[in-house]
């Protein structure tokens, strides 16, 4: 996989102009690296071989068809598959060179470490702030002060606060679904983990709070390695820095977003991002 | 180029079918303004040379044409990969066609000045040269018909004897006026005609460039074959 990523980087520099596709994005060094990854939903290998970095403090799109495997490989690096019989993965994902599919992984910290937020906004049936507080109190035991000051500064950082500060005690059901959304996001950074996984966090979302989903996405990469999953291409090419393309369970390829949307580097992924596919 | 498969909408293929017969429509009319304005000068044609300069507004309303119908596609069509650098080069190539009907029509015009002169000497050099050009262009042409990258690589290679005559004629041109000061009214004309012959050269090569660009996803190396080194030159009279 090293060899990839060195691909990556010395990407070359086709543009108009002169400015390369290289000097628009460099990337990190690997959070999470996947290592000849397989995966089966019983005898149907869902994903095969997949080798991919997810560059730390940074965004990796994630694109392809319906069943390409994408969503999958979410399920994978926080093992929600777990929860379901049948379904194994083999090979190796290394977060801080740890391989969390390992049997002896503590699922709980695990799902700390590594956020998710789904597709449709899923707040809990409660107040706005007992949806923070309740992931949190499972982790940690904080005083009331320290909980307030939690709660507050997670749904700042999920730029919610400023509309939800005088009523944090009414039901989140309440709240719009964008507002939800980010509820979600603030939930999942309140127990502070290193990577946040984004499922199609706005497709069901009205084109402004898509806007500020992203902008949000924007802001966390400072703090967070983020991946994320979607079926807008042109979000992929606002938000990530590397992208990946899935097509029937392998990674076609992963290149720089610049260069992935300007002249991607495999014919399959030109065909599928410039619609032409099937 | 490999076959490409057709979107899975079907308009959208209509509308870069037709950004691309505009491009090869507008690189059709220039090509006749060139050989118009090259017959001018060769033939002593005023006629020909009308007809160059009649011919420009109907470049640049087609140069308006393409733009207005790319800012369309980049709004609603988002385009992205291999139709995001056609569309862009499209753009570009249309500008350096639009220039080169400007030279075309340029040239012209100095040609029915010349035509009230007498002329010592032979313009075989400048009718080589015309030549040379009118090849470039009409393979280019033919290249952005089809994508073809090995003729824009052909075009972009060939620019350098373009500017191995220019520069040629830029001394012959200065060792004239040299001789008699009555040559100066008409190498000067001469003199602009050559350098925007072989301007048409370097756009001609620029749209090669762009072309390749588009097709390959990769540029043409930063340095190209150039040869103009007239701004460095110097005639001296004899003692």
């Amino acid at each position: 996989m090293s060899t990839t990523m060195s691909e990556q980087r010395a990407g070359h520099s086709a543009s108009f102009g002169g400015v390369s596709a290289r000097s628009a994005a460099s990337i990190n060094e690997p959070r999470i690296a996947i290592r000849t990854l397989d995966f089966f939903y019983g005898d149907n290998r869902a994903l095969k071989a997949i080798n991919l970095d997810l560059p730390d403090r940074q965004v990796t799109g994630m694109i392809g068809p319906s069943g390409c495997g994408k969503s999958t490989l979410l399920r994978v690096l926080n093992r929600m598959y777990d929860l379901y019989p049948g379904q194994r993965a083999t090979g190796e994902v290394l977060l801080d060179g740890e391989n969390i599919i390992a049997p002896s992984v503590d699922l709980n910290s695990l799902r700390a470490r590594i956020g998710m937020v789904f597709q449709k906004p899923t707040p809990f049936p409660m107040t706005i702030y007992d949806n923070i507080a309740f992931g949190v109190k499972l982790h940690e035991k904080l005083s009331k002060a320290a909980m307030d000051e939690r709660v507050e500064w997670s749904i700042s950082r999920a730029a919610l606060w400023d509309e939800v500060k005088d009523r944090l005690n009414s039901s989140a059901m309440g709240l719009s679904g964008g507002q939800q959304q980010r509820l979600c996001i603030a939930r999942t950074i309140a127990v502070r983990p290193e990577v946040i996984l984004f499922d199609e966090p706005t497709s069901a979302l009205d084109p402004i709070s898509t806007l500020k989903i992203e902008e949000l996405i924007d802001e966390l990469k400072h703090d967070f390695t983020i991946a994320i999953v979607t079926h807008n291409m042109q979000q992929a090419a606002r938000c990530a820095d590397q992208v990946a393309f899935f097509y029937l369970g392998e990674m076609v390829e992963v290149s720089p977003a610049v260069q992935m949307f300007t002249a991607p580097k495999e014919r399959r992924t030109q065909e599928y991002i410039t619609g032409r596919f099937g | 180029m490999p076959e490409t498969p057709e979107h899975l909408v079907k308009s959208y293929d209509q509308e870069l079918k037709r950004l691309r017969n505009m491009m090869t429509q507008m690189g059709g009319i220039v090509e006749n303004q060139v050989a118009l304005a090259a017959d001018a000068i060769m033939q002593r044609d005023a006629a020909s040379a009308t007809r160059a300069v009649e011919e420009d507004p109907k470049v640049d309303a087609l140069e308006r044409e393409v733009e207005t119908f790319v800012i369309r596609l980049l709004a609603l069509r988002q385009p992205v990969a291999g139709d995001l650098r056609q569309i862009v080069a499209s753009l570009k190539i249309t500008g350096d066609l639009e220039r080169i009907g400007d030279y075309a029509a340029n040239v012209a015009k100095r040609a029915i000045v010349l035509a009230e002169f007498t002329l010592p000497y032979s313009l075989a050099g400048l009718g080589h040269m015309a030549r040379l050009v009118q090849g470039q262009l009409k393979l280019i042409i033919d290249a952005l018909g089809d994508n073809d990258t090995d003729k824009a690589m052909e075009v972009w290679r060939s620019d350098q004897v373009v500017d191995d005559i220019y520069n040629a004629i830029f001394r012959e041109l200065i060792t004239y006026m040299m001789e008699d000061p009555r040559n100066i009214t008409p190498c000067t004309h001469l003199l602009f005609i050559a350098k925007n012959l072989e301007r048409i050269g370097d756009h001609a090569t620029n749209v090669a460039e762009n072309l390749y660009y588009a097709v390959k996803g990769e540029s043409l190396p930063d340095a190209r074959p150039k040869g103009n080194m007239s701004a460095y030159a110097v005639v001296r009279p004899r003692e």
